[in-house]
Parts: structure tokens; sequence; C-alpha cells
């Protein structure tokens, strides 16, 4: 970071919330590195959001309060922003923008990155392969993750989306070599954050998960910047560490909010409910980072969490992060207050890699048409449970009397486990057969005679 | 040759405002800036232009130069193009990848076709022949699939001065010269605008369909080959793996397949998928006919807009040589959104959610380059267009949904509760519906049965008659409805199992051919007559449920393949057999 032409300028033009416009400078690049100092002689960054002729348009990370417009000394650093990345910023904490947190210095660097990351060609991609377990049910037989996939979780407030997150977290661990955690927190209270520190403490993964927290209480222009740098890190340590990093982002609607607070500012003509109409680029720029590249070992799986203001799945936020990601993991509010935990809703989940990662040669060679038959069959009791709300249960033909048993069997034995319970993916498939088995065979036509044979349990 | 016309004055985002502009056009292609990232320009003011650059504009400073060959966007067309890989603005990703890694860099600058790849060129005209725009004078053997035609540039006409003898050649030797007062070199390859449709002799009639081997589409919402598809649904409801299978499976002789705004694992499932891929119909490798166009959604925005520019107007090149081609657009929402994110840079008045008022133009504009067609060389060729539509929140009324459906004459519904019970294809069979059926009627009916379209309303009828049974059952339950009625429900729901199901990921099921689909309707309509008349004699129907001629209709899809249909067809009479036991 010493190595810039320090050229500065005293003066700004116009204070607005995070930005500031100044002028009578030259040579300034787009979207490049400003570092602006107070009064008082404390120095903070930002982000150039336009140039133009003898003008920048700049967002200050830190916030603007205590900047004056005549005693604020500005710097240009010639250069996008960047982050100093090695293989120590595993168990190490930073904040928003990347100063370590935890009382060390910061870590050696091996390569300063540019935070806004580059396009993976879509050649040099290669295809997600090997699933995670997970050691939940719900997830692996019914929507399985995959190496590489980027895979979100669709909550509300008050759910137990960071319980699964940490759970996923934990239990994954035992797959493969070189696994880490890359853990990036954007606007959450500080008992989120001390949460996760703690889960992974006591689970003994701390040392291998990078933390980057920007929380509630920091201006809400760090946020945008935050998911960059957490994403930079993962990037390094799976393409040129040859780790498989597991990068968890909570919480994305925080994010999506400080956007559009900025956004806003800059008087940006709005799309919907007043989000800019690049939403989704900007998005895509970040979710577009998961993946595996063609003869690298490493890999970067993201699940971002994100919960859904109003319970509303059709908001802007997840219908945007549903069109980016590979599918996506939703909560169920009305389950979770029947004490079903982990409360994945069984219809609206779906994993979109599962498809080419499953059955012969990958899983056991039922599993996918043991999970398309759970899901129609569940479809079917929900349609069965409206109607008995409406004519009651007596009036209900005995077959679909057996649905109902299987729809109460199927949530409280299959999708219901533990925080602590790991359920290896054979158990899960058992399991699953456990609960099918309840209706009868001529019902199961999704399945091939074969697997019904060898699988399904006379009751 | 470049010149400098201008310097950059304001940088925003992917657009860049630049003054002292001298000699500059509308749409004008220029590079921006010391690392020369590619833009056009998209409006002049005074000493001003206004330019989309279709790369990252990190670093971009005010005061660096602007440079122009003088020329529109364009396309390079020639021989190479099949099995190729591009991107949003035709720079071809496997020589980046090859040259930069895996990351892409700005400021690429690599010809689409390769120019040290030699082509076997056979010439079909000889010295001195008359000739006009849009003749074709010579063959090359691009793939074991296809001829590529070397055409006349559209606005040439002369007389052939020299052509060249049957031989290998680079695309940079020439192969004819042209006369008619001056000398024109005529080369394997030559350049169009994207964003001017490339002219024809006239419009003909859509009368064929396009066979898609997926039988919800063929039989029940068809589309001929020259027609507009739309396909609208929200996300995870298969719109990705609809455009793929019908990439796969459909009988166009040239797939051109736009990956605009999506994700960059699709199109690495394509990659590596389609090679391995064989056509059912000609034994050859799918990558031999198919061109990519990935402009991922991680891609710069204004290439994201381009793309599907890119993308038809390859298309209208090998339609012009007299073949079917068939381009996917996935997903114009996307393209959309690009065109909402420049707008709003530049400033324009916004109308519904942020959109331009040009959108209904642009959309209407780009459905009209596909179509049937009479080429300037005689010959018929046709593009069908089938773009995907990402409406936000699954909602249909939005601008992008709402505007194409007045452009299109087929629409297939993707529908949220179907998706969420697995059952794929997802297209709705009550919101979707095809204006093609009278036209590609007789294709059906001269070659595979004269019933075609007549089945066709029947199911339709049956299926109708189910929505309101199941308005019904949903009050009062199943148990009251008479036994003939609980019979078209149980028919309607083996035709969804068994029909209008249909999984890509089966071997025999990925793909149906007309003949297959047809066979399997006519049994489902079969079964259901005999059934009818054993519950009018007064038969129950879990009596029906329990019979062997049940399971066979059941199992039906999955048992024959596309090599023992005559099985198939004798199914209808072992069916007959086994319900007249019942009758005893």
């Amino acid at each position: 970071m010493q190595n810039y032409k320090a050229r500065e300028y005293v003066g700004l033009e116009e204070i607005v919330g995070p930005i500031f416009f100044i002028r009578n400078i030259h040579n300034v690049g787009y979207n490049e590195l400003v570092e602006i100092v107070d009064e008082t002689g404390k120095s903070r960054l930002g982000v150039t959001l336009e140039v133009g002729k003898g003008y920048a348009v700049v967002e200050i990370l830190e916030g603007t309060s205590g900047l004056s417009l005549n005693n604020s000394r500005v710097r240009f650093r010639e250069q996008p922003l960047t982050l100093g990345v090695s293989e120590d910023v595993l168990g190490r904490i930073f904040d928003g923008k990347g100063n370590p947190l935890d009382g060390m210095p910061k870590p050696l660097c091996d390569k300063m990155l540019d935070v806004n990351g580059l396009a993976i060609n879509p050649t040099a991609r290669d295809y997600p392969k090997n699933i995670i377990e997970t050691g939940i049910s719900a997830i692996d037989v019914m929507n399985t993750l995959v190496r590489g996939q980027k895979l979100p979780i669709f909550s509300g407030s008050g759910l137990p989306h960071d319980l699964i997150a940490t759970q996923i977290a934990c239990q994954a661990r035992v797959e493969g070599e070189g696994f880490c955690v890359v853990f990036a927190a954007m606007g959450v209270k500080y008992d989120t954050v001390r949460f996760f520190i703690k889960t992974f403490e006591d689970s003994g993964v701390l040392e291998r998960v990078a933390m980057f927290l920007s929380l509630a209480d920091s201006p809400s222009i760090e946020r945008t910047m935050t998911p960059r740098l957490a994403l930079t890190a993962a990037e390094y340590l799976a393409f040129t560490k040859n780790m498989h990093v597991l990068v968890i982002m909570t919480d994305m609607s925080n994010y999506c909010e400080a956007l559009r607070e900025v956004s806003t500012i800059r008087g940006e003509i709005p799309a919907r409910k007043g989000y800019p109409g690049y939403l989704y680029s900007d998005l895509a720029s970040l979710y577009e980072r998961a993946g595996m590249i063609k003869n690298v070992k490493g890999s970067i799986t993201q699940i971002p969490i994100l919960t859904m203001p109003n319970d509303d799945i059709t908001h802007p936020i997840p219908d945007l992060t549903g069109y980016i990601t590979e599918g996506q993991i939703v909560l169920e509010r009305e389950m979770y207050s029947r004490g079903i935990y982990p409360p994945i809703a069984g219809l609206p989940s779906l994993s979109r890699l599962m498809k080419d990662n499953v059955g012969k040669g990958f899983t056991r060679e039922d599993h996918p048409a043991l999970a398309s038959q759970l899901f129609s069959c569940y479809a079917r009791v929900k349609d069965i449970r409206a109607l008995a709300s409406i004519i009651g249960e007596e009036e209900l033909a005995p077959l679909d009397l057996l649905y109902l048993k299987f729809g109460d069997e199927f949530e409280r034995k299959f999708l219901s486990q533990g925080y602590h319970e790991r359920r290896t993916l054979e158990e899960g498939l058992d399991l699953g057969w456990d609960v099918i088995s309840i209706l009868p065979k001529e019902e199961l036509v999704r399945i091939k005679d074969e697997f019904i044979a060898e699988h399904y349990k006379k009751r | 040759m470049l010149s400098v016309v201008g310097k950059v004055y304001r940088v925003s985002g992917p657009v860049v405002e630049a003054e002292d502009v001298k000699s500059l056009r509308m749409l004008d292609m220029v590079e921006v800036g010391q690392e020369h990232l590619v833009g056009e320009v998209v409006r002049l003011k005074a000493e001003r232009a206004y330019i989309q650059v279709y790369e990252d504009t990190t670093t971009l400073k005010a005061g660096d130069l602007i440079y122009t060959e003088g020329y529109p966007l364009y396309v390079e067309l020639g021989p190479g193009l099949l099995g190729n890989f591009y991107d949003g603005i035709q720079r071809p990703l496997e020589t980046i990848k090859e040259k930069d890694g895996f990351f892409i860099r700005r400021g690429v600058h690599i010809p689409a076709l390769d120019r040290n790849k030699k082509w076997h060129f056979k010439p079909i005209v000889g010295k001195d022949a008359a000739v006009k725009g849009g003749q074709i004078i010579g063959e090359v053997f691009e793939t074991a699939l296809i001829i590529h035609k070397i055409m006349l540039f559209p606005e040439l006409q002369g007389k052939i001065s020299w052509i060249a003898p049957e031989g290998d050649y680079t695309l940079d030797e020439k192969i004819a010269v042209v006369e008619n007062g001056q000398k024109y070199d005529v080369f394997m390859y030559q350049r169009w605008p994207v964003r001017k449709s490339r002219p024809t002799r006239n419009r003909l009639a859509i009368n064929e369909p396009l066979i898609t081997g997926q039988r919800v589409i063929d039989t029940l919402f068809p589309v001929g080959k020259g027609g507009c598809v739309a396909v609208p649904g929200g996300f995870g409801t298969g719109k990705t793996v609809i455009q793929h299978q019908l990439a796969k499976w459909s009988d166009a002789q040239i797939v051109i397949y736009v990956g605009c705004g999506e994700r960059g694992n699709e199109m690495t499932d394509i990659l590596l998928n389609f090679p391995k891929l064989i056509d059912p119909r000609t034994k050859r490798p799918l990558m031999e006919r198919t061109i990519f166009i990935a402009n991922t959604s991680n891609m710069p925005v204004a290439a994201r807009e381009a793309s599907i520019y890119t993308g038809i107007t390859l298309a209208e090149y090998y339609r012009d040589m007299g073949y079917h081609v068939a381009l996917m657009a996935d997903s114009t929402s996307r393209w959309a959104e690009a065109l909402r994110e420049l707008s709003g840079r530049l400033e324009e008045m916004p109308l519904e959610e942020g959109f331009p008022a040009y959108l209904s133009s642009r959309l209407a504009e780009f459905y009209e380059r596909a179509g049937n067609f009479k080429t300037l060389n005689g010959d018929s060729g046709s593009i069908t267009v089938i773009a995907s539509v990402s409406p936000p929140g699954g909602d249909f009324s939005e601008p992008v949904t709402s505007h194409t459906k007045r452009f299109i004459r087929c629409f297939w519904a993707l529908d949220r509760d179907l998706a969420n019970a697995r059952h794929y294809p997802s297209i709705s069979w009550i919101d979707s519906y095809s204006e093609y059926l009278e036209d590609i009627k007789g294709w059906w009916h001269s070659n595979i049965s004269p019933n075609w379209l007549a089945f066709r309303y029947r199911i339709m009828e049956l299926l109708q008659k189910e929505q309101r049974l199941l308005q019904v059952i949903k009050l009062v339950g199943p148990d009251v409805l008479p036994q003939r009625q609980r019979l078209v429900i149980e028919i309607c729901s083996i035709f969804k199992n068994t029909f209008l199901q249909q999984s890509a990921f089966d071997d025999i099921d990925t793909f149906s051919s007309a003949r297959k689909q047809f066979l399997l309707l006519t049994n489902i309509l079969n079964f259901y007559d005999r059934c009818d008349e054993l519950i009018k004699k007064g038969l129950n129907i879990s009596e029906i449920k329990s019979t062997s001629a049940y399971q066979e209709i059941m199992r039906m899809r999955h048992k024959y393949s596309e090599n023992n249909l005559e099985e198939l067809e004798k199914l209808s009479r072992t069916i007959d057999e086994s319900l007249k036991e019942l009758e005893l």
C-alpha cells in the first residue's frame, strides 16, 4: 500500500450522505481508491463513483461524519481498492474494510488483489461436482449441495438461518482436505457475530475461518465492500492455494439496502421498490464468483443468507438472487413454529446442480427417483391438507388419510433433526424409504420397479 | 485504420461521455483509453458523444483518447463459426482462455474467425458468370453436418472475372474477383453490422413444425419453423432446461444458443455436455451444428445488450445459405435489464419499472428478424426464435413479458406449482397457447396421422374439464363425483404422468419422435374410451386401476424406445383385450 504517488488536494465541493464531490482535480480514474484525511488527521478510504473532466464523485466507506468542506485533504491512489491476501488470513477476524479486529497486526500478504475481481471465462469453468454431505437430510437427500455451487438460504427474521449455516459449516468439514470457511457479515448485530465465532470456536474450526465483519453500527456504505473483500480472499485461497472454500455471507438484504442507499443519494433512476436497475448485475458480480476452474483443485461454494422482507419471496432481493444462484433453501415460518428444525420448506427449495451429481456413479442409485417421489407425494399432502381443512379429515378417502400420515412422518422424522445430529446420506435415504413406504407401492410412479423391490419396506 | 476522434469527458459505469468529437456517426464502434476498450456510440450531441463500453471501465480517466475505425459494431461471418464459443461481441472465449488464463482481462482483441486455418473451397460458379448479391459462389465443408455456402456480399453484383480453383485457402486469401466497373476482391468471410438485418427476397408462410422431441410442446403447443416463442417463468421453473433440451433435440439444422446474462455454470454445463451428445437424426456430434454466445451475468452489461443482436445476425447468415436455424435466447429479460441500466446511465426518461420507452420497439425489431424467408439466392430458410423471459416475482404482467406477448405467437407459460411438484417440463396447459396449430397441421396430417389435430383438441378438452372438476373437489372432496367424472380426473392424471411429464435426464424419455408422441396419445385416448364404456356398464373405477392395462399405460413412456414403436402401436390391442376381461 506504500507504493503510490501521493497527489493531495485540499477542499471538497459538496458532501451528501456518504458521498462527496470534488473539483479542480485531474488524472483520476473511475472506480479508483481515494484516501481522505480530515481535520484531526484521521484518514478514511473511498472509491470514485464517477469521474469527469476536472471533477470526481467519491463514496467514503467509513462515512462522512466530521468531514469539512475546507479542511479535508484528498489523495488519489491511482489504483482500484485492493486487499492483501495470504494463507495467514485464516484464523483471523477483520472489519468490513479488511483491517484486523482481533488486536493482532495485519497478516503478511502474498499478493495485492483488486477486490472487484474479474469475470471467470465460462469456457475455463469446470462444472461443479462432488456433493458436500452436510449431514442434514433435507439438504443431502432433497436439495443436494455440490462443491462450487451457490445455494442461498432464503429466511425471515426470527428463523434459524444462522443455526443451519453453522451446522453446515461444522458438519461439512470432514469432507476432503484443505477445507476452510470465509465468513462475511454485513450489517448484522454483534450477538449474531458472536454466535458464529463461538460456534466455530466450540467445534474447533476457528483456525480455518477468515471473518470479515461489518457490524450493524458501522456505516452502511462499508457493507457494499465487505463481501468483495471476503470473496477476494476466498478466490485466492481456492484458486491459488487449492483449498475448498465455503463462503457464508449474511445478510444479503443489508447489502442490498446499502446499495439502494448509495444509489438514491447519487440520484439514479430506480427500478423496482427503489432498488437500482443494476441490482441484478451487482448481485451477479458477487454470486458468480463461486465455482470451480478446470485443472485447479480448489473450489468456492457460497451460502449467502438473506432475510426476505415480510417473508415475501417475490421481493426484488430474493427474486433476483434466485435468478442467479443455483437453487435456494427456503425456510418456512409455519413449520418452525410447529417446532420442526431445520424448517426447510419442502416444495420451494431446490438445488439445480443436484441432477448431475446424484444417482448412479455419484450417490446411491435410487437417490434421484426417491427425491423426486418424495417431492411429488409431499405436494399431494399439501393439497389434501387444504382439502381436509374444508371438508374435515373424516370425509377423506382412505388413501388420502395415508397421505396425511405420510406428510406428518415426513416432517417429524425425515425433515426434522437435531442441531448436533449428523445424518449420513445413506441414513437419510433409508429414512426416506421408511416414510414413503407408508404409501402403497402403486402410488410410487416415479420410482422404477427394481428400486421399489429393493428398498420398499413392508408395513 | 484507427484514428483519434475525441477524448473522454466523463465516466459513469459502462457509459462514457466524450468531448471534442469529430466525424463520429451513430452506432460507430470505438476503442476507448490506453487499453482500447471496445464501445459503441449511442448518442451524439454537439461535440459530445455518449459511448456504451463493452468492458469494465475501472481506471478510465477524463482526457483518455478515443479511437475509431469508422465501422459500426459488426460480426465476422464465415467458416469456423460452428462449434465456437463467443462472448456478446463475438470474441472467441476459448482462444482468450488459451492466451489469458481463466479470468477474462480487459482490452482483448482477437478476431472471431481463425485466420490461420485452411478451408477446402469448391467453386460452383465459373469465370465470367454474372452474379448478384447473396448468390452462392462456392462451398466449404465446415463440419461433417453442414456445408458452408460462400455467398456474395448482399449489396454486391457484377461479373466474376476470376475465381479460385478448388483447393485449401485461409480466410485472408481472396477466392474471387467481381467486376462491375470496379474490381472487388471476395473472401470466404464477410463483415455485417449486428443491428441491421440481412436482406432477403421475401417472407414465406410458416408450414412446418419445429419438432423438438418434447411431448407437451410438439403435441399441445407446437411452434412452426420460422415462428417466435416466449418461455416465461419465475426462477426454478425450468426455463434453462427447456432451452437446453431444444438446443439438443430440435430438428433445426443450425442452433444458435445465446446465454444472455445467465449463470456461468449453465454455459459450462453446455460446454462439457454438448461435445458428447449425438444428434439422433444424423448421428453426428451436436456441436457440429451449434454456435454458443455466452455473456454471463457477471460479464459487462453493455456486451449483454449486444449479444442478442450478435446471435440473430449469425442466425440470418446461416438462413441465407438456406438452412433452418433455431435461436435460443436465455434470457431476454436480462437483455431488457441491460437496456434499462444503460438507459439510466444516459439519464433518459424512464417508464414502467424504470424501463426505457423504446423497450417495446426494440423487442419488436428483434422478433421481426425471425421468420420463414426466401433468400437472395432463391432458397428457403427460416429462423425460429425461442426466447425465455424471467419475470420478476413470476408476475407475467410486468413490462418485458407483456410487451413480448405482443410480438410472439406461441407462449409456453411455466408454472410454479408444477415445478414445485417436480412436474417437468412445467409448461402450464391452462395458460400456454400456440397460434401455429392451423399453420402446421398439414405436416402432421400428411406425415403422422390425419387424426392429429382432432386428438389434440380432445385431450385439451379433457384437461379443461378436469380443471373445473378439481375446483369442485377442492370444495367437496372426490367421493361425491360420479364415476364418469372421476374417470376424467384419472385419465388426466395418467396423461400428466405419462405424457406431459418428460425427464430430460432419462435416456429414453429425453426425446420422443412425432410418431411416438402420437402413439402415446392414441393409447391414452383409446384407454379412456374403453374405460368410459365399461363405467357406463356399471364398473367401478378402482377395478380399472388394478388391471394390467393400467400398469402398461403408466409405464409405456419409459418402456418403448424409438426402435420398438411397432410394439407401442400394438399396445392398444393388448389393452382392449385386457379390459374385455373386466366385462365378463
